[in-house]
């Protein structure tokens, strides 16, 4: 079976593809550990081991914040790029222009926050930005707001082209997420997973996407005109819409690598199936309309809007856990599989969503909102899963990508501890936020009472080993990517093949 | 309290999850042959199936727990409290009038906010978190909440509002019910 192959011919990346790919994942890995430097550093202040202003722990706040978010989107779009384009036409020309747009995005964001004192956080939420108290100039918010403008006209490129890539191909988005076949008729074996996952993607993000545009230009427009005063609950509501899309889309765009990779590593097929069609359709819906969970404390907000928001909360634990978890889990079973860092990444991002989600639905309570929201829960089950999940969904592309060159995934004795050192420190790490909030230590704060500081120590040290694994990890992927790719005619070759 | 039942309920639901890892991890690098791979599909479609029902319960026992008496109270009609308070919040302190209440009957709190957003949380005297709401400007969030126990309550913000954000606390004073 053609899927059985290591390293295909259709995934080869040669020429301008190589290139473009190399700077979306040198780039990426680069701000991963830089913006792990800045999460660090608030931690080890927050434990009193570093002595940071609250004006600039804010200021880094906001750039880790944004800065996380930006970079695992601009990851999780490779993943999605590098293996959607085996299945449609897609343009390197709209792949590149988001990576453009996307630093000089950056450029503007960083430019708002270290020069102009911008320290609003990423959620921008009205009025803060225009309201700083001198700390910032309504100048700084607008940059930091047409940075978000150019990174979200990047995506909505890249989307464009892939839709239409998707509907060339296939009729239209509906044909393309499977929906004919849900209630019946022969499943086509040969659909492949990469265009459910991505088309869900496109439908849910570009919305998203748009509603951040909105809430950008009225902000904006709000800054040069003050008296264009918003409703400050809608414009919380538009925020969240898009913000809440966007990081997820991060997942739904990283879990493609599973997909694709999973069956490879295990010899075991990992055919497409009814349940997950069903699960991709309903979680296209779900990502779309959960957002009110982050306006439980709201009371204002209409009832029905907090009411969907707990439901649906909950009921996004079920495609995740019945379809992804459940495939991956097993897919793996007795399939004599051998362990190499593609599959090692590939078993721990499945733990990290599947686990991460279990707080996250807790949270998504409204009774438990009255005493957990914008607690250190929050922060987390999201590092949990974007940590433990996101990350390694991509690290696995990325190991399985510089094991090209070798016809042979990466194992080497460095990569064994380098896995267990981020592993375990993450683990340490999203444990102590969660022990946190259950302590009712408060999210975003720049110092912290006395007796919130044992959790924060821990936390600390945690992070460190993150850091030193993540380190590794780019360091690793940086050479590995560098070296000449494979040459001549590809050799076929097969996980049992593997050392 | 209510916050050791949610860490608990999230550390057995994690740790399930991670034994189930544990075992697949376990049996993933032995092989099988055709016939036990046809019948390990079959064991997990029906285990899928059983995971299904379990889901299901959780999913509706759980919701109608949790929403049918609705946590917040209705923010349109009137909510009949004997004590009422007036919270506003600006950055970066609060006014919250009056600043006393008594113990055992309920408190009407009506937050507003006079700038940014702000968050309205009451710290009780062991240093949790006892009842929160948002502040938000242009609207008056209604917060009803008995106080068990009288002792000096600490107020924080849990919105991010700016630099002052983390020193912007204040303080509830609760005390014993007058028998009357
Ligand atoms: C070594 C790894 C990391 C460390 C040490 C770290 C540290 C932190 C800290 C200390 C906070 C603030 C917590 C608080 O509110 O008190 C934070 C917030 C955040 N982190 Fe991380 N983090 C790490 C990795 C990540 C990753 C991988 C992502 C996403 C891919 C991420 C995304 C975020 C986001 C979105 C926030 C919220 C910012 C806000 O509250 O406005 N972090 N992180
Ligand atoms: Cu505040």
């Amino acid at each position: 079976m053609a899927t059985m192959t290591l390293y295909p011919d259709d995934e080869r990346l040669a020429g301008g593809e190589r290139t473009a790919f190399n700077l979306y994942i040198i780039s990426s890995v680069a701000l991963f550990v830089l913006m792990m430097l800045l999460g660090l550093t608030m931690r080890m202040s927050q434990a009193t081991w570093l002595n940071v202003a609250p004006d600039l722990f804010y200021r880094i706040l906001s750039m880790h914040g944004a800065g996380m978010v930006g970079t695992a989107a601009l990851v999780t779009t490779a993943v999605m790029w590098f293996f959607l384009r085996k299945y449609v036409t897609l343009h390197l020309w709209a792949f590149v222009s988001n990576y453009v747009l996307f630093m000089i995005g950056a450029v503007c964001i960083i430019v708002a926050i270290f020069i102009d004192g911008y320290g609003g956080l990423w959620t921008f939420l009205y009025p803060l930005p225009v309201h700083a108290m001198g700390l910032w100039t309504p100048n700084a918010a607008a940059l930091f707001m047409a940075g978000y403008l150019f990174i979200g006209v990047g995506s909505l490129l890249f989307y464009l082209d892939a839709a239409a890539g998707i509907i060339r191909k296939f009729g239209n988005l509906g044909r393309a997420l499977g929906l004919q076949w849900l209630f019946g008729g022969s499943i086509d074996p040969n659909h492949p997973k990469t265009v459910v996952a991505s088309t869900m993607v496109i439908i849910a993000n570009t919305l998203g996407i748009l509603a951040g545009a909105v809430v950008l230009v009225m902000s904006l427009v709000n800054i040069f005109f003050p008296e264009m005063a918003l409703n400050a609950l809608v414009a919380k509501n538009l925020i969240y819409w898009f913000g809440h899309m966007y990081i997820n889309a991060t997942i739904y765009m990283g879990v493609i690598a599973v997909y694709e990779l999973l069956p490879r590593y295990s010899q075991k097929p990992y055919p497409i199936s009814r349940p997950f069609l069903w699960s991709w359709a309903a979680s296209c819906l779900f990502v779309i309309v959960v957002f009110p969970h982050h306006l439980l404390m709201d009371y204002a907000e209409p009832r029905w809007l907090l009411v969907m928001g707990q439901i649906v909360s909950w009921g996004a634990g079920f495609p995740v856990f019945l379809v992804t978890v459940y495939g991956a889990l097993t897919n793996i079973y007795r399939s004599g599989m051998r362990w190499t860092m593609p599959s090692r990444l590939m078993i721990l991002s499945v733990f990290g969503w599947a686990a991460g989600i279990v707080p996250a639905i807790l949270d998504g309570t409204i009774r438990n909102n009255l005493v957990m929201h914008n607690t250190q829960w929050v922060p987390g089950h999201f590092h949990f899963y974007l940590l433990l999940g996101v990350l390694p969904m991509a690290l696995a592309l990325m190991f399985h990508v510089i094991g090209a060159r070798a016809n042979r995934p990466p194992n080497t004795g460095a990569d064994r501890v380098g896995f267990p050192v981020y592993f375990i420190g993450g683990l340490i790490f999203v444990l102590a936020f969660l022990d946190a909030g259950h302590l009712s230590v408060a999210r975003r704060m720049a110092t912290h009472l006395p007796e919130w500081q044992f959790t924060d120590k821990v936390g600390s040290i945690g992070a460190m080993l993150v850091v030193l694994g993540m380190l590794y990890f780019a360091i690793r992927i940086t050479s590995g990517l560098l070296k000449a790719p494979a040459g001549g005619s590809p050799r076929d070759s097969t996980a049992n093949a593997a050392g | 309290m209510i916050q050791d039942a949610i860490w608990y309920i999230a550390l057995t639901g994690m740790g399930l999850v991670a034994v189930g890892f544990i075992y697949v991890i376990s049996q993933a690098g032995k092989s099988a042959d055709a016939a036990a791979t046809s019948k390990s599909a079959h064991t997990s479609n029906v285990l899928r199936r059983w995971l299904f029902g379990a889901l299901l319960v959780i999913f509706v026992t759980g919701s109608y727990a949790t929403l049918h008496r609705f946590p917040i109270p209705s923010q349109d009609a009137s909510l009949d409290a004997k004590q009422v308070v007036d919270v506003v919040g600006q950055q970066w302190s609060w006014a919250i009038n009056p600043a006393t209440v008594q113990a055992g009957t309920p408190v009407e709190f009506r937050i507003s906010s006079r700038d940014v957003n702000h968050g309205f949380a009451i710290y009780a005297p062991d240093g949790r978190i006892a009842i929160e709401a948002q502040a938000m400007p242009g609207f008056t969030n209604k917060l009803l909440y008995t106080f068990a126990a009288p002792g000096t309550y600490k107020v924080m913000c849990l919105e991010y509002c700016g630099l002052g954000h983390a020193p912007m606390t204040s303080q509830i004073q609760v005390v014993a019910a007058r028998g009357d």
